[in-house]
């Protein structure tokens, strides 16, 4: 118990303000392996907050525990880029071998081995986060090793560190993969040009926002810099959550002096001394590098006050770990996230650019977007706006996963084609590729034409091509999981409807639905689409309703004619009483012989 | 702006608002009936219950959470949104444990009242049957999570009217729930009183204040005599409630 308290002191000596709690927790975990309920106690009494304040983010967070989590907690992802490279059977390979079940926490080892949401390292998959540490290119051999490593109690830090090896995997650079940059360049460029210069700068580039939902950045920071307050701030939204997304892990692992100058120029722009760096809490392993980065950057000069001997442009950046929990991907939800609070999307409006981060003005950008700001300042707008289509300036980075030969990242001109994307990623016999992720759209070979651009087919960047042989209704099926497991809970049409989804079907998958589960599942698409709260309910019942029309038969296949079959099996309620009463034989079964 | 320009068209009847009023709001004022439940006159918008959406302009929207501008064209009552509004209680229904005849809330439930007023004749989808303790050990209220719909009136009414911080929503999606602030989670051991007022907001039979559950016989309360459309509307044009 001391030596808890001794954690906690330590850690509050740092941070010592409720808005914090979500970082103190994260890093008294780091220290104790879990929140005890002393714990959070003695972290609410010194916050001054209810006790219920540290629970209800303790138990939002899908990487807070309130149970001991023993020595090793190994989370297998579950996107379904990892499924089609094997890791359910590695998942299962595991469990057997550390003679577990999943989720529980062995006595012995002081292990356990669990599914998390799709961690980011799609084209290096399958992929496990092992105490926050990605191990990518899993192996049954490597998993053999790992169970090795674990029952032997060797400690993380004398693994291999080959395990750790993450690939960046640019396979196609253009404007800002693929540019030499000297640091500090595009500030000075910025300082330059002056807070009104470079603004007017960002309104020729006509740079639309990266995370998927493309406003017009020139705007976000002009309605930021003319809402009234003294403070403002800039953050940059790193949680990349959209399964099939990873460009954001490269940019910020090879590229982060030019989403830090990026996110300073914003400062600039607007007027704002500090800015937020919001990192998935997948992405853990790049935070001391990142801290480095920030050092560095301060002690150039880059940061800090008067940056570049610029009088009055004071700008420094904090990072902020999250905790596993997409809807933080949310601008609103993450701002919460940011104040310590459940990530739960707010009410909108006001919009973050009036009423953001601690009510004051706040411009949220993604990690993509910043980057691009630092070519605006260097090259100018119309330079930038010379490249992809006149409604969609510049360059996106594609996260490209799935069957193909090469996946990785491909920056292209807005515009580009997918079946051009599909010929350099090298591709055969692709039935379906499913752009933005979960929420994005599924693409069927007709529509293979179609260009990538926020006027035609918009996306985050995700990026996943199935090929012939797979199953595109255990794809819909595992989104459909996903969501379900994603939704905050606010409010009824997603917390219960992204459920009942899951379950209609899993129903089918069991070849127990029938056309009733097909119309329930349709209908409530399009209530989670009207009523949702925020975008995760709205997108949540694409996949499903993208795959019935586009991939029929894998459905139809396992739906029973009739129709309706209930949802309650008989024969399996009887399963604890066959249990209790000892029999097995076929008199103690209902159906059987029918 | 002239009074002819501060009103709203509700399903083709013209509505008048004051200055931050939302549509909800005016609605109610007017004697417009827009169904509701996380909805409460004393305290802020919510908008999770999402009963209340309606179509404002040709876009989804929540009326309790969107403020009245002039030349909003509203619609409530299309068959579509009465579609939704049904299936959203039938959703409350299945996550919780709902059962009408045995709830001494029988008759002032609004989850009841609603699941009439929106014409639900099943609960239409599989019921979670989920475990939810009942929390007995208040000597005046009793909790019954089992009825719970996380409408967050009585976060809301600990935290900002008794100035007690009572009760929290704690976790995520399906296994949201409420939580009680003590050691021991369990309500006897707070400062919580029968005079609170986050005692008196729950919508549905979750925070019951005990030994007078019977004392109006079911079929002589609120939603027996009047359904919640009119009672809804009167009181907010009467100023009660």
């Amino acid at each position: 118990m001391a030596a808890e308290g001794d954690v906690v002191a330590q850690v509050l000596r740092r941070r010592a303000n409720p808005t914090e709690l979500l970082q103190i927790l994260r890093e008294t975990q780091e220290k104790l392996g879990w929140i005890s309920p002393e714990t959070g106690r003695a972290i609410a009494s010194a916050l001054g907050v209810p006790a219920t304040r540290v629970e209800s983010v303790v138990e939002f967070y899908s990487f807070l525990y309130d149970r001991p989590q023993g020595r090793y907690r190994i989370l297998f992802s579950d996107n379904i880029t990892d499924r089609m490279l094997g890791s359910l059977a590695l998942f299962e390979h595991m469990l057997k071998r550390l003679k577990l079940k999943r989720g529980e926490v062995s006595p012995d080892d002081g292990v356990s081995v669990d599914l998390t949401s799709c961690t980011g390292m799609c084209d290096q998959g399958p992929a496990v986060l092992v105490n926050s540490r990605a191990v990518t290119r899993l192996t049954a051999r490597r998993v053999d090793e790992i169970c090795d490593l674990v029952r032997g109690g060797v400690p993380i830090a004398e693994w291999s560190s080959d395990y750790f090896r993450v690939e960046d995997n640019v396979r196609r650079a253009d404007a800002l993969l693929g540019s030499r940059y000297e640091p500090g360049s595009a500030l000075s460029a910025a300082i330059a040009l002056g807070r009104q210069g470079m603004l007017d700068e960002m309104k020729r580039s006509n740079l639309r926002g990266r995370g998927g939902a493309g406003f017009t950045t020139a705007v976000k920071w002009e309605s930021c810099r003319n809402a009234p307050g003294a403070d403002r701030f800039i953050v940059c939204n790193a949680d990349e959550g959209e399964p099939g997304t990873f460009k954001d892990r490269v940019l910020l692992a090879s590229y982060p002096e030019r989403v830090f100058e990026g996110m300073a120029i914003a400062g600039f722009v607007v007027g704002a001394a500090r800015g937020l760096l919001y990192l998935r809490g997948e992405y853990r392993y790049l935070l001391e590098p990142l801290m480095a980065k920030l050092e560095a950057m301060r002690r150039g000069r880059l940061l800090g006050a008067s940056i570049c001997g610029a009088q009055g442009f004071d700008f420094d950046i904090d990072i902020h770990l999250g905790a596993g929990a997409y809807i933080c991907g949310e601008e609103s939800a993450l701002i919460e996230s940011l104040e310590g609070k459940p990530g739960k999307p707010r009410i909108r409006p006001p919009f973050p650019v009036t009423v953001g981060y601690l009510g004051k003005p706040t411009v949220v950008n993604n990690v993509e977007t910043l980057a691009q700001a630092t070519e605006i300042a260097l090259y100018g707008g119309r330079t930038f706006a010379g490249r992809g289509t006149r409604r969609s300036s510049g360059t996106k980075i594609l996260s490209v996963s799935g069957d193909c030969a090469r996946p990785g990242l491909y920056e292209y001109p807005f515009g580009v084609r997918v079946e051009q994307v599909l010929k350099d990623c090298g591709t055969s016999d692709v039935a379906a590729v499913q752009v933005s992720g979960p929420s994005g759209v599924c693409l069927t070979p007709d529509e293979f034409r179609r260009h990538v651009a926020f006027e035609d087919v918009p996306t985050a960047g995700a990026f996943m091509v199935f090929g012939k042989d797979r199953d595109l209704f255990e794809v819909a099926r595992n989104f459909a999981h996903f969501f379900a497991h994603e939704s905050c809970g606010f409010c009824t049409p997603c917390r219960v409807g992204t459920t009942l989804m899951r379950d209609a079907l899993d129903k089918i998958a069991d070849g127990r639905g029938s056309r009733y589960e097909i119309n329930d599942l349709m209908r409530l698409a399009e209530l989670l689409r009207r009523t949702s709260h925020c975008g995760l309910g709205q997108t949540a019942g694409n996949p499903v309703r993208d795959t019935w029309a586009k991939f029929r038969p894998a459905y139809e296949r396992r739906l029973i004619r009739g129709e309706f079959d209930p949802a309650v099996d008989l024969d399996a309620a009887l399963a604890r009483a066959r249990e209790i009463a000892g029999r097995d034989d076929a008199a103690a079964h209902i159906g059987a012989e029918a | 702006m002239s009074a002819t320009d501060a009103t709203i068209l509700i399903d083709e009847v013209q509505v008048p608002f004051a200055p931050g009023q939302t549509i909800l709001e005016a609605a109610l004022s007017a004697g417009v009936y827009i169904p509701h439940l996380c909805h409460h006159p004393e305290f802020e918008p919510h908008g999770s219950c999402k009963l209340c959406s309606v179509v404002v302009n040709g876009r989804n929207a929540s009326a309790c959470t969107m403020k009245a501008a002039a030349g909003q064209e509203v619609e409530v009552d299309t068959p579509d949104l009465h579609a939704y509004r049904r299936t959203l209680v039938q959703m409350l229904f299945v996550e919780g444990n709902h059962f009408c005849p045995g709830c001494e809330k029988s008759g002032n439930c609004q989850l009841q009242a609603l699941a009439y007023d929106s014409e639900m004749m099943t609960p239409h989808f599989v019921e979670f049957y989920p475990r939810r303790p009942v929390d007995a050990s208040h000597p005046d209220v009793l909790l019954d999570f089992n009825r719970c719909i996380q409408c967050e009136l009585c976060v809301r009414a600990s935290r900002d009217i008794d100035g007690k911080s009572v009760f929290a929503l704690a976790g995520r999606g399906m296994a949201s729930h409420i939580i009680v602030n003590s050691p021991t989670g369990k309500l006897g051991d707070t400062n919580f009183s029968a005079a609170d007022k986050a005692a008196h907001v729950c919508p549905v039979g979750a925070i019951l204040i005990k030994r007078v559950g019977f004392s109006t016989p079911i079929g002589e309360r609120l939603y027996d005599l009047e359904p919640i459309s009119e009672e809804a509307t009167r009181c907010a044009v009467g100023g009660e409630k």
